[in-house]
């Protein structure tokens, strides 16, 4: 069955004549956050908890101060990457949970190459340093995406085991191979590796803030999804075989290889996640590096309606909604666990929603069975 | 010498049996779903929620019957949400899955941040021996002298088993995940039979975790589960959708773990690292490799519409 129908689907066929139906197809994802923010203050009501307190500390700690602004704009970047991923995937049909484990392998081979070749110009050491982890997450994206090309074996189950995996080599890595040395010297085992060369930093954008240029690569890359998903033969049999897979292999297209393609695509750009995440923030490796971006960029990109366009502002909502947790557990001292319990509500409700959304489309175009109804349903502008 | 390794397997078999409980209760939870055409991907949340309801109930009342309880009642919250959003609004099953994973993941954090606060462990379940039969050397201590979940799990095998092949509602189950529109026509509830089986699987999830905070280790933490419910999830793909396929896949699971922990106790030289990671590795070459794949139920996945496809 197709996914990723989302917002888009109520301009599908009728732009003109059912300007009400996009305007409540966009706005279903806006409701299922709304919703999700009203069973969340209900369980805080449950713990005895001030809503309109723990919410209050949650806006003012994301949009209150530049801190607030900068440190959202920093996590909208990996959700953004990721979200991008996920778009691929999910266009294609194809359920990627394994973002985790691809953002771990992006960041741990852009460290190792950095260290590595520490001598190397900055222009030069941190666009190759970005292209390895990409690579690297390609690498951990096209294990599930040619066993399911070849072997049929679900990707859902072997991504998520590939997270495990990809998990404890990092463990390996950050207290073997590429454990700080200054820190074995000084007697301190401690789980991170050596700074990362000065040279390799990205350009920090807001003095005394985190804000760094990753983010111009995360919207640069936007377009380029834009482009490549909208514009070009691949993207566009992606999307095809996304739709509707029978269609798309009875017009030629051999779908196992598309679904792979798009597999290791997503793991490329949750890879890059890792690999800014590295060079952008932390300048070194260290345990909990994914900070769980390989969800919540599930989230963000199914809020931006699987769109790469879309994820851009959704990645900068979601990105506030981490910040704001943060400071609202320590302002009020609600768990920010709140936070995760209603992102997940958030999924439920926005995958939920896409029923109305749905039946609108099925009113409109009865069945879509021939490529060409597939085509025309989707050249439609979202 | 002979004593010695004996006592080994001994201890490593008997830790098998226990490890595999919590994924015997989940698989085979998860089996029903999916044999009425459901993907419940969101077993792992469940399972810690019901893991948490299960530690709680038991720290307030010190009745760990009661925490069986608590934990059946939130398994079943949760499976009545994950049936109206993928059955009754026919969500894409893998990403709803997935939201109730993170649903449940932070829920049983903010929960157990607010009314715990710190680890505190609980009196559990303690092992049964069974008389005579425990006494049997060697076999006894593998087999008769562990705790009432242990059995229960092992008794679900054939129980499962019975009502799935033998009975009038197993058939019913059976026909909607094969065919549910043939189902339908014949006047079975195919909605009904997947709230059933969805929420019949979510209970099992919630003992899934209680057998694993108040009959194994006897504490809670955050994401104490560590994603043993996506392995459940994928020992069902592996025990080709059969109790005596799941019951060897857990099994099989639950030996390669309980060797690897005692590799580790034993100081064997693999980075432990790796050894955490063997399990992992062996579910993915068993999903690869199991020629079970076309024993999938055919309209898996497959939200039903009445009169379309």
């Amino acid at each position: 069955m197709a996914i990723g129908t989302g917002s888009t689907s109520g301009a599908r066929g009728g732009r003109r004549r059912d300007v009400a139906g996009y305007l409540l197809g966009a706005s279903m994802p806006l409701l299922a956050v709304a919703v999700a923010l009203l069973v969340g203050a209900v369980m805080l009501l449950f713990l005895n908890a001030d809503p309109l307190a723990a919410y209050g500390a949650l806006i003012e700690g994301a949009f209150g101060s530049t801190s607030g602004i900068t440190q959202s704009l920093v996590k909208a970047t990996p959700l953004l990457l990721v979200g991008l991923g996920i778009c691929i995937a999910f266009r294609a049909s194809v359920i990627n949970i394994g973002a985790e484990g691809q953002i771990i392998l992006g960041a741990v081979f852009a460290t190792w190459f950095s260290l590595q070749f520490r001598d190397w110009p900055g222009w030069l050491l941190i666009p190759s340093t970005i292209v390895i982890g990409f690579l690297a997450g390609a690498f951990w994206g096209f294990i599930p995406g040619i066993l399911k090309a070849r072997m049929r074996v679900n990707e859902i189950l072997t991504t998520v085991m590939m997270n495990a995996i990809a998990l404890q080599f990092m463990n390996f890595m950050i207290r073997g191979p590429l454990i700080d040395p200054a820190g074995v010297t000084a007697g301190q085992y401690l789980a991170q590796s050596e700074k990362l060369p000065e040279q390799v930093w990205l350009a920090r954008l807001v003095p005394q803030t985190l804000l760094h240029a990753g983010i111009f690569v995360a919207i640069a890359l936007a377009l380029v999804t834009y482009v490549f998903l909208w514009r070009t033969t691949i993207g566009y049999r992606i999307r095809a075989v996304g739709l509707n897979p029978d269609a798309s292999n009875y017009a030629g297209i051999r779908v196992p290889v598309y679904q792979a393609l798009s597999l290791t695509l997503a793991g490329g750009l949750a890879g890059i996640a890792g690999a800014v995440e590295v060079i952008g923030v932390q300048h070194r490796l260290l345990d909990g590096i994914t900070s769980g971006y390989g969800f919540s960029g599930i989230v963000t990109a199914l809020f931006g309606g699987l769109h790469p366009l879309g994820t851009i502002p959704a990645s900068y909502v979601f990105g506030s909604l981490l910040v704001g947790a943060d400071k609202m557990q320590r302002a009020v001292q609600v768990p920010s666990s709140l936070i995760q319990a209603i992102l997940g509500l958030i999924v439920l409700f926005v995958v939920g929603s896409q029923y109305w959304a749905r039946r609108r489309a099925a009113r409109r175009v009865d069945t879509r069975v021939s490529l060409g109804a597939v085509v025309e349903a989707d050249e439609t502008p979202a | 010498m002979n004593e010695a390794v004996l006592a080994t397997i001994v201890a490593i078999a008997a830790a098998a049996l226990r490890l595999a409980t919590p994924y015997l209760f989940a698989s085979i939870g998860e089996m029903f779903a999916q044999r009425s055409g459901v993907l419940n991907l969101g077993v792992d949340g469940i399972m810690l929620v019901g893991a948490f309801a299960a530690f709680y109930g038991t720290l307030t009342t010190g009745s760990v019957w009661v925490g069986v309880a608590v934990a059946m009642m939130s398994g079943l919250g949760m499976g009545l949400l994950m049936s109206v959003i993928s059955v009754t609004l026919k969500a894409e099953q893998g990403i709803s899955g997935i939201g109730l994973s993170l649903f449940g993941l932070g829920l049983s954090s903010l929960l157990f941040k607010v009314l715990v606060g710190t680890v505190k462990t609980v009196e559990g379940f303690r092992p049964v021996q069974i008389p005579v039969l425990a006494d049997i050397p060697y076999l006894g201590d593998i087999f008769f002298s562990q705790s009432l979940p242990v059995y229960l799990a092992f008794l679900l095998v054939p129980v499962s088993w019975y009502v799935l092949e033998r009975t009038p509602w197993g058939l019913s189950v059976r026909a909607v995940g094969q065919n549910p529109a043939a189902a339908d026509t014949l006047g079975v509830n195919v909605t009904l039979i997947r709230y059933a089986c969805v929420c019949l699987g979510a209970v099992l999830a919630g003992v899934a975790g209680a057998a694993l905070s108040i009959a194994s280790v006897n504490l809670f933490q955050e994401n104490l589960t560590a994603g043993a419910g996506y392995i459940a999830v994928a020992l069902v793909y592996f025990g080709g959708w059969r109790p005596v396929g799941i019951l060897m896949g857990a099994l099989l699971f639950a030996t390669v773990t309980a060797i690897q922990l005692r590799m580790q106790v034993l100081g064997v030289e693999i980075p432990s690292d790796f050894a955490v990671m063997l399990p992992y590795v062996l579910t993915i070459l068993a999903l690869t490799f199991s020629a079970n794949r076309a024993r999938q139920p055919a309209a898996l996945n497959q939200p039903f519409e009445r009169g379309g496809a």
